[in-house]
């Protein structure tokens, strides 16, 4: 029996040359599969790692473990039961992927939609981003090594959880923006529960910041990590808070407003350092901009229709159904056969709480999409990844990684 | 140059799309990029018209931050030949974008660097966006169904 020699290490073997290299100084590098159940990776993301030492020089993704052909299934289903399927992309925004699809198909049907139906989306689009940063944060600091600040979150992201419950009937999967306007009427109380919360949750965020702004620990493991230039996340198709973190003041809510953006006075909150402390501060300050956002939308919230006066898209009201002729024909054929929109393509794009999503939509002029793409903000913000992590130390990565904010989900589709 | 390329242009809900001739695909966008300050490209997508011919639409969305606008470009392949040049040369974004595309529709890239499957199994049989290929797939569906 032969025994194996002891300075023989099995990983580094599967990595090393089968011949010496010519140079007997040229670096060992060592492969390093982390995932795709890793923690913190947040979802089932597998990196391939070459190290030299504990530096990386090489980060190659592999993304592709949670495809489940939203795409695809999009197109086998009507205009109106597609809705449901766009939850599904981006779990922790999905208000967000109900307001880009319902846009979309708006500007296919050219529909008209009411105002309050218009406020009461940037509302929730908003509450939407309060949520996502939160969950964000919490994983983020926990990933870093800051617990308590995960329950803090999620002590104030069962509020907003429990506010989309109270319009929708569903915590996370809310299909509550439809194409016309929104599936229900918000219930009466509702205002005055979103009122109570949002007047408190400034004094919330001033805990979060208590807790890590001056905190030693948390500033040496952000300052100065995770840097990657703006022409290089420019040319790698990043965008949202880890662009506004290296000073570019660009912002769809700004640029091309939707949804009445334009009414709403805020801030687009930017910083230069462009590092994941300064991605913090961005999303931080996100947080208060949309909390200012919610209060005007809820002072300023306008009366009338929640829904577009297009019998031929929405579904009429139960008790019409019941009681009207043509209220009963539109609903059978509406839920029968699915609304016809007029064959054709558009290219909405809104600023979801990761970056640029835009939906891409073609219309053959059926019941049943053509095309749907979804150009999703994790999914270009990913491909930056392997620049990201070059040259930084392990332990570092983990801290890089998180401030990117990608929601696997929202990369796979 | 860009006269050439540029074969029809659209207006439609406030959107321009600009049908371009396939083999200008990289120089037009170099000139949109260079020229036109079109720096972000955000995203490459497809469409599939089987079975109409030319069958395969490869559809590029352009940003620019600065003139704030937005372009879409279409070429337009055959099902005979369904090959585009890569335009990884133009932005580094259009790596993933056209790897899905090749995964999804089996429409190739002409010297792109590493042109693999990007969201199915490496060993994945077919491509899932094609309008041919059902929705419940051919080959690992169950026998009842």
């Amino acid at each position: 029996m032969s025994k194996r020699p002891l300075d023989t290490d099995p990983v580094a073997t599967l990595s090393a040359p089968a011949v010496e290299p010519a140079n007997p100084s040229a670096p060992r590098l060592m492969t390093l599969n982390m995932g795709p159940q890793h923690p913190s990776t947040h979802g089932v993301l597998r990196i391939m790692l070459e190290l030299e030492g504990e530096t990386i020089r090489k980060a190659l993704p592999d993304i592709g473990f949670l495809h489940t052909g939203i795409e695809k299934q999009c197109e086998v289903n009507t205009w109106q039961q597609a809705v449901t399927l766009t939850d599904r992309v981006d779990y922790l925004s999905n208000l967000s992927n109900n307001l880009v699809y319902a846009l979309a198909v708006e500007k296919l049907l050219q529909l008209e939609i009411p105002a309050r139906a218009q406020w009461t989306r940037v509302l929730l689009a908003e509450l939407t981003r309060i949520n996502s940063h939160l969950v964000w944060l919490g994983t983020h600091a926990l990933d870093i090594g800051a617990m308590t600040m995960f329950f803090y979150c999620f002590r104030e992201r069962e509020d907003i959880l429990r506010l989309f419950e109270m319009v929708s009937g569903q915590r996370m999967m809310t299909s509550y923006i439809r194409p016309g306007g929104l599936a229900l009427e918000p219930p009466r109380g509702w205002d005055k529960a979103v009122g109570k919360f949002i007047k408190a949750f400034p004094s919330k965020v001033d805990q979060y910041e208590a807790l890590l702004d001056a905190n030693p620990i948390w500033k040496r493991r952000t300052q100065g990590v995770g840097f990657i230039s703006l022409e290089d996340m420019l040319d790698l198709g990043v965008t949202g808070p880890m662009i506004r973190g290296a000073g570019l003041k660009w912002d769809i809510r700004k640029s091309e407003p939707y949804s009445s953006y334009e009414k709403f006075t805020f801030e687009i909150p930017t910083r230069k350092e462009n590092d994941v402390y300064a991605r913090y501060q961005v999303r931080l300050a996100e947080m208060r901009e949309s909390a200012k956002i919610v209060v005007q939308a809820l002072e300023g919230m306008p009366g009338g229709a929640w829904q577009a006066d297009a019998p031929h898209v929405v579904l009429p009201d139960r008790e019409k159904m019941k009681t009207q002729m043509e209220a009963l024909i539109y609903h059978f054929k509406i839920v029968t056969e699915g609304y016809r929109v007029p064959a054709g393509e558009v290219y909405q794009a809104i600023e979801s709480p990761r970056g640029e999503i835009a939906y891409y939509i073609v219309s053959d002029g059926t019941s049943k999409p053509y095309r749907v793409h979804m150009r999703t903000p994790s999914f270009g913000n990913l491909q930056a990844l392997p620049v990201l992590l070059k040259d930084t130390l392990i332990a570092d990565s983990i801290a890089a990684l998180g401030s990117m904010d990608f929601v696997l989900g929202d990369t796979d589709r | 140059m860009t006269h050439h390329a540029i074969l029809e242009t659209h207006e439609a809900h406030g959107e321009t799309t600009l049908i371009a001739a396939p083999e200008k695909i990289v120089d037009l966008c170099r000139y949109l990029k260079s020229d036109e300050k079109f720096l972000r490209l955000s995203g490459i997508t497809a469409v599939d018209w089987h079975p109409a011919e030319p069958r395969f639409e490869v559809v590029y969305h352009l940003h620019s931050i600065e003139r704030n606008q937005r372009v879409r470009i279409k070429c337009r392949l055959g099902s005979d030949r369904a090959e585009i040049e890569s335009v990884y040369s133009v932005w580094r974004a259009a790596d993933w974008y056209e790897r899905e595309v090749f995964d999804m529709f089996g429409v190739g890239f002409r010297n792109h660097p590493n042109l693999v499957r990007i969201l199915m199994p490496v060993d994945w049989e077919g491509h899932p966006l094609r309008k041919d290929y059902p929705v419940h797939g051919y080959k690992y569906s169950y026998p009842n169904e």
